[in-house]
């Protein structure tokens, strides 16, 4: 699904965010990626999203070497994954269906079809009773869990997920890392960044520091 | 089609409502677009009305000779023959001087004033239809008709409605010059716009690309918008030219009744209409296009 080969990352000019890193996640996996602040967590999920492209080595995700991706194959290599981004990224003028919304209509689907899906998704994550609140209404968890799902509204196979319970309390981060076990369980690849490997005990763990994998 | 099409429908309702959203921004881009329109709208329209009275004051063009008041019967039944065979007159009419004093006595006003003279004051006349109803050709016949015997004066009628249209085509050209002119100043309002839209939006197309937007997707609503807000542009154009054209319509009513002229204001003419609704729409869509390619850029 995933494969890491001697990829390094190094921005612009001259921080060395990756270094010489390799690895590969099956199918179906559960990944929990650790690491202190500034270890590169965030770039390695930018890698396979293809947010980044690596500097050294190659990445390969689902087959294709994002190294040498072309532009306008890009979009369509994103549908195929769910990202919740480490500073979530919610539109603030649209309600909470309509942010969930967004991807099936960027991906094309049919409106009525969308609209089952993005109320499943809601329902998934027990915000299907708040679906017309603007995300400056809900709390934190809130928009984390509507976050959540706008990512996996259109079902991905691979889903990447940059710190999604921090600034939470104890009990609602466990409930939001419930949900990922979840799609977990019914068989979607889970990559997960997070300063607390803790939440995930029956996760792999992958921990870096300064760029380098432990 | 089943993707293609809600998509259109989805980029045109997002537009839609992005113009509804601002409406106070919307309505002085709509009003500084339908103005700059109306200019050489409202020119096309004014030039095209003179045109047509230019044309319908002297529907054919023809030349009055007229005869020496002192002259004899027999030299215009010389100069009718001469007409007759000359090969660049087409027709010559003879109108006799009584014919002349009888219709000027029907006429309100006249009949006194010509009671009173102790002679009928009117020549003897021809009109002619030449072959060939160039002006040069037409100058040149005029001059040879003036050097005939008996002949007091040579008028080219239609003369000043000649000089009237080739100027009307000179107006017809500045007008198209304002069209260019204020079709650059339309293409550049739909940039700043857009270019507006771009900036206000960053964080939404940033996110949309994420997402797995194709560029396709991200420009499709800014270019539904940029040729929504010309169309509505254009239509303003056109409101602003009918509410002129009816609001001048019956003082040159009134005017050409004074001079008893047949003549009254169209309106823009269903061609030009859509042709103007056409124009405005593209200039839209270019505007936003290149404000596109220069603000979306390919990062
Ligand atoms: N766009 C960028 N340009 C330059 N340097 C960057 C950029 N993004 C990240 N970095 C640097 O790369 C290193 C790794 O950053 P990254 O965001 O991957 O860390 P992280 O592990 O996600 O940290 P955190 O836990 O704080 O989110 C950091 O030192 C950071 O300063
Ligand atoms: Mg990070």
């Amino acid at each position: 699904m995933i494969r890491f080969a001697h990829a390094s990352k190094r921005y612009p000019p001259g921080m060395d965010a990756l270094s010489d890193v390799s690895f590969d996640v099956a199918a179906g996996e559960l990944v929990a990626v650790g690491g202190h602040s500034g270890a590169g967590k965030s770039t390695l999920l930018k890698l396979i999203a293809a947010i980044e492209r690596p500097t050294g080595g190659a990445v390969l995700v689902q087959g294709q070497n994002i190294g040498s991706l072309k532009r306008n194959a890009i979009p369509y290599l994103r549908r195929n994954l769910g990202v919740v981004f480490q500073d979530q990224k919610l539109l603030f003028d649209r309600n909470a269906f309509e942010n969930v919304m967004l991807p099936l209509t960027i991906s094309g689907f049919p409106p009525h079809e969308a609209k089952r899906r993005a109320q499943a998704a809601l329902d998934k994550v027990g915000l299907l009773a708040r679906m017309k609140a603007m995300p400056i209404m809900l709390s934190g968890g809130e928009q984390q869990r509507l976050a959540i799902a706008r990512a996996v509204v259109s079902r991905p196979s691979l889903l990447l997920a940059d710190e999604p319970t921090a600034h939470l309390d104890a009990e609602t981060a466990a409930d939001v890392a419930r949900i990922f076990l979840d799609f977990q369980a019914v068989g979607v690849t889970v990559l997960i960044a997070t300063y607390d490997t803790n939440l995930f005990p029956r996760a792999r763990r992958l921990v870096l520091d300064h760029g380098r994998l432990k | 089609m089943s993707v293609w099409l809600p998509q259109h429908v989805d980029a045109f309702r997002t537009a839609m409502r992005r113009l509804l959203a601002s409406p106070v921004n919307t309505l002085l881009s709509l009003l500084a677009i339908g103005v700059a329109l109306a200019l050489p709208a409202g020119g096309q329209m004014l030039v095209n009305n003179a045109l047509q009275l230019a044309r319908n004051s002297a529907p054919t063009p023809q030349i009055s000779l007229f005869m020496k008041l002192d002259a004899a019967g027999s030299a215009s039944e010389d100069i009718e023959t001469r007409l007759q065979h000359h090969p660049d007159v087409k027709v010559a009419r003879f109108i006799p001087r009584e014919e002349t004093l009888a219709r000027m006595k029907t006429r309100e006003g006249l009949a006194d004033v010509i009671e009173a003279l102790p002679k009928n004051p009117f020549p003897d006349a021809f009109v002619v239809l030449p072959v060939d109803d160039r002006p040069e050709a037409m100058e040149r016949l005029a001059d040879d008709l003036r050097t005939l015997p008996g002949v007091a004066q040579v008028q080219l009628d239609s003369d000043w409605a000649r000089r009237l249209e080739a100027l009307l085509k000179i107006g017809r050209t500045g007008v198209l010059l304002l069209a260019l002119l204020l079709g650059v100043g339309l293409v550049a309002i739909t940039f700043n716009t857009i270019r507006l839209q771009v900036m206000t939006r960053r964080a939404e197309i940033e996110l949309s690309r994420l997402l797995g937007a194709t560029d396709a997707f991200i420009r499709r609503p800014f270019t539904y918008f940029g040729i929504m807000l010309g169309l509505a542009g254009g239509v303003t154009a056109w409101l602003i030219v009918a509410a002129a054209t009816w609001w001048l319509g019956a003082p040159i009513a009134e005017f050409a009744k004074l001079y008893s002229i047949d003549f009254t204001l169209h309106p823009l003419s269903a061609l030009d209409s859509t042709l103007l609704l056409i124009v405005a729409a593209v200039l839209g869509w270019l505007g936003a296009s290149l404000s596109l390619r220069q603000h979306l850029g390919d990062n």
